[in-house]
């Protein structure tokens, strides 16, 4: 999307201020360092926080004091954020900012584990299971938005998926079947959202929204009428495999979660570095961003806009109907109404947190999992932080990040305007 | 209907008036392309009511030996829904007759057209909220988050206050205004002050809203005492808009709905504020060139708008759901957004399509109960029409309509 603005000329001209991004993000941190340390030090019991590596308390674990803990990283993370106000070079003020989010969530951990146990193999699974979707949904984005096509209809395309794959996937009785006809109902909406925008050149964000609601209308509605009736013959598609690979899969925390899984986590996994690579290093990617950051100049040099806004577009539509599959052939054994309860619009949240870009796409995915992970986990434990107040992180962080708080978001420079040729 | 006569026409013939409104009449002004989108998703609806009804389609299998069975089938299928759906939603002739040869009560007769009301009512409100914004250029995709504001600050001020009788209701009511005009005034600080585009943000804000809803209304004061599910205390008598009672569930949020679409429609049109952020919406820096604060439009008009959303949640709680929950907003604020892009962003055109929903809605759920096809189906048709609206050109090339003089789908989006 565009954040041409109003301010965008005085930009130009001011001069660089005392509070640049680096700094502004390390009086953040040092923030965080001072909740974590104060607060969560204050409120942590003096107890042993075990984090086992295993799926349940037994076995190995990682142990430390809960207040000693909470106290120690929130220190970390206050010197972390002294560093980046302090002006270290530029190269290190990424991996600073990470470790002062990583210190400061350990922080609240000690807090929140003193006294309990967290099983580190069940929450990097669950994890990793609630990123899944994400991580295909966000990569679906990245393929549009990099070519100049806003896809807000991520929702929609997870619906059609999930609920494609398990009308075939039951009455093929296969679940490769279903696996092809979740990405082929994912296309279907990616089909539509193209023709409408590119051929039609009506506005992507109304076409994605309204192509939403479409999808949650038409699969309630099939739901209704197929699916409720007679569950056996159109609502009980077969389950993905998880697949063992020998020996890895014996890797402690790591190797149950990464080598006895589903083929739908190897394929988002192998899809992050494929579309990351292919973006920066072939002829497709240059292509696509040339197409997405300035049309009218790509279309100078021959490359034809709209069929790889087209192309594009329809390969956002495969990958995000398998991240519908996830929800009906591998997370639960059936469909249900609006089974995705907003799933698409966190994967939204994580293309823009994660800048556009397959990496940090997976990144923000991996992160809003694990925040989602965290508020189950935390809801179980009895903790007294609501479990809504977590599952609000994707969507603040989301905004803190556009609005440029701490540092800003930039969108493709095309993205969302239809490309008319004269 | 454009039936004025042309006039850039070479004047060589005089033409009929019937042969100016015939011609007008199958070109693609706005008029003709809402008709035959409303046609185009009936005929889809239609055809999803077929497929997904196994018996008919039993039926076809045998097609090419006897196509009557099939089709007869399939249209008393269709027929039978479609006309329950108009009997929801308008009335049904018997309830009618029966009123007037005196049989049956006038209540039961005017019973759908209370319904349809009662479901348009909260979507004028939306629906003039994302108008509003269009019209400034901004995409408010935020009114369902501040619809949820709204719902929460009026149901909290309607049983915390007890206030007397009619204080009591413009007490809440402005509360869920203001509810709303918070929730909208976040994403237009923020597009103003960063460039932060406001797509994104309400997007953000609605399920920040939704999960904040979730939480406040488990939480001690708010929750009913002596339940454990998530529902709030009930509203005071005093603070719900006033309604006939009994079927007849038509509540004084529809007069209000009126009056506040003329009030919109005067600030579009007639007030300085609604000059600017017209100049806005068209060219922001053509706008900013003739000293018209961008910014500070930005900023004031999410507010507005974000109050008339806040508006449309608090006629939802105080007029019908009496209580939160959880889903007590519904879909109004999504709705609401489908709502102003068939009215095409203006307050009348607002109002018009926000009686049709109504009317869909009203008219589904006689559908759901006497004919058994789901009221999703409301959805589908729903979506397909402004699917229809949003692209005339697509509903041109399938009618073979010619092109009008003023083809206008008036949105001109968000553009940062």
């Amino acid at each position: 999307m565009s954040t041409t603005t109003v301010e965008e000329l005085a930009e130009v001209t001011a001069p660089e201020p005392f509070w640049t991004r680096q700094r502004r993000l390390g009086l953040a941190l040092i923030l965080l360092g001072v909740v974590g340390a104060v607060l969560f030090g204050s409120l942590a019991p003096s107890k042993d926080a075990r984090f086992t590596l295993t799926e349940d308390a037994a076995g190995a674990a990682l142990s430390i004091n809960g207040q000693f803990g909470a106290v120690l990283f929130g220190v970390l993370t206050l010197v972390a954020g002294g560093a980046l106000i302090a002006g270290v070079a530029k190269r290190w003020s990424n991996a600073l900012l990470a470790a002062g989010i990583v210190t400061f969530v350990l922080s609240f951990l000690c807090w929140q584990v003193a006294g309990q146990f967290m099983a580190l193999e069940d929450t990097l699974g669950g994890t990793m299971d609630l990123a899944l979707p994400l991580i295909l949904g966000a990569l679906a984005g990245v393929l549009g938005e990099r070519s100049g096509v806003v896809n807000v209809a991520i929702e929609g395309q997870f619906l059609m998926g999930a609920f494609a794959g398990a009308l075939v996937g039951t009455m093929a009785g296969s679940v490769w079947a279903g696996l092809i006809s979740a990405a082929v109902g994912g296309v279907i909406i990616a089909a539509i959202l193209a023709v409408l925008s590119i051929r039609y050149l009506v506005d992507q964000t109304v076409v994605g929204i309204v192509l939403n609601l479409f999808a949650l209308g038409i699969t309630g509605f099939l739901y209704e009428r197929l699916m409720q009736p007679d569950a056996a013959g159109y609502n009980t598609p077969p389950q993905m495999p998880s697949w063992r690979i020998p020996g890895l899969a014996d890797i402690p925390v790591l190797g149950p979660v990464f080598f006895d899984a589903t083929l739908l986590l190897w394929v988002a996994l192998i899809l992050v570095v494929v579309i990351h690579f292919a973006l920066n290093r072939t002829r497709w990617g240059l292509r696509t961003r040339a197409v997405g950051e300035h049309p009218t100049a790509a279309d100078t040099v021959g490359i034809r806009v709209r069929g790889l806004r087209y192309l594009n577009v329809l390969l956002g539509g495969v990958v995000a109907g398998l991240g519908g599959a996830y929800f009906t052939l591998v997370a639960t054994g059936s469909f249900t109404k609006n089974m995705t309860a907003g799933a698409g619009f966190i994967a939204l949240a994580a293309l823009i947190f994660g800048r556009y870009t397959p990496i940090g796409a997976f990144g923000a995915a991996l992160f809003f999992g694990f925040a989602q992970k965290l508020s189950f986990y935390l809801s179980a434990i009895g903790s007294p932080v609501p479990n809504q107040f977590l599952s609000m992180l994707p969507y603040l962080a989301t905004i803190i990040a556009v609005a440029g708080l701490v540092g800003r978001v930039r969108a493709p420079a095309a993205d969302g305007l239809p490309y008319v040729k004269n | 209907m454009t039936a004025e006569p042309t006039t850039e026409k070479k004047p060589v013939e005089k033409e009929t008036f019937l042969n100016v409104f015939l011609r007008n009449l199958w070109s693609s002004n706005s008029v003709t392309v809402t008709a035959l989108s409303i046609f185009l998703a009936v005929v889809i609806g239609a055809v999803l009511i077929v497929v997904s009804d196994s018996a008919v389609l039993a039926k076809f299998s045998y097609f090419t030996a006897r196509p009557g069975d099939a089709l007869e089938a399939s249209w008393a299928l269709i027929s039978a829904a479609y006309s329950d759906l108009l009997k929801g939603a308008l009335g049904d002739p018997e309830a009618f007759s029966a009123w007037f040869s005196g049989t049956g009560r006038w209540q039961d007769a005017l019973a759908p057209i209370s319904e349809t009301l009662t479901y348009a009512a909260p979507l004028v409100f939306t629906g003039l909220s994302v108008s509003l914004a269009f019209r400034g250029g901004l995409f408010n995709i935020g009114a369902q988050g501040q619809a949820v504001l709204g719902c929460i600050a009026a149901g909290l001020a309607g049983f915390t206050f007890g206030l007397p009788i009619v204080l009591n209701l413009v007490v809440a009511l402005v509360a869920g205004v203001l509810g709303g005009v918070l929730w909208g005034f976040l994403p237009g600080l923020l597009k103003a002050r960063t460039g932060a585009h406001e797509v994104i943000t309400t997007i953000m804000l609605n399920y920040t809203a939704g999960l904040f809803l979730a939480w406040l209304v488990i939480q001690n004061g708010v929750q009913a005492p002596g339940r454990t599910d998530a529902i709030s205390k009930a509203v005071a008598s005093s603070a719900q808009l006033p309604s006939f009672g009994g079927v007849l569930r038509v509540h004084l949020g529809i007069v209000l709905a009126v009056i506040v679409t003329a009030g919109v429609a005067w600030l579009l049109n007639r007030s300085a504020f609604g000059f600017e952020l017209r100049a806005v919406g068209a060219n922001p820096h053509a706008a900013q060139t003739a000293g018209i604060s961008v910014a500070r439009t930005y900023t004031v008009l999410m507010a507005v708008a974000g109050g008339l959303a806040g508006l449309g949640g608090a006629t939802q709680v105080l007029g019908t759901a009496y209580a939160l929950t959880p889903s007590v907003a519904g879909n109004i604020g999504f709705d609401g957004l489908l709502v102003a892009l068939l009215g095409r962003n203006r307050p009348w055109g607002t109002l018009m399509a926000a009686l049709l929903f109504g009317a869909l809605r009203a008219g589904g759920n006689r559908m759901q109960s006497y004919s058994g096809i789901s009221l999703e189906l409301v959805n589908v048709l729903q979506a397909l029409i402004v699917i229809f609206i949003a692209a005339p050109a697509l509903v041109k090339a399938i009618f073979r309509l010619r092109a009008a003089r003023s083809a206008g789908f008036g949105v001109s989006p968000a553009k940062g």
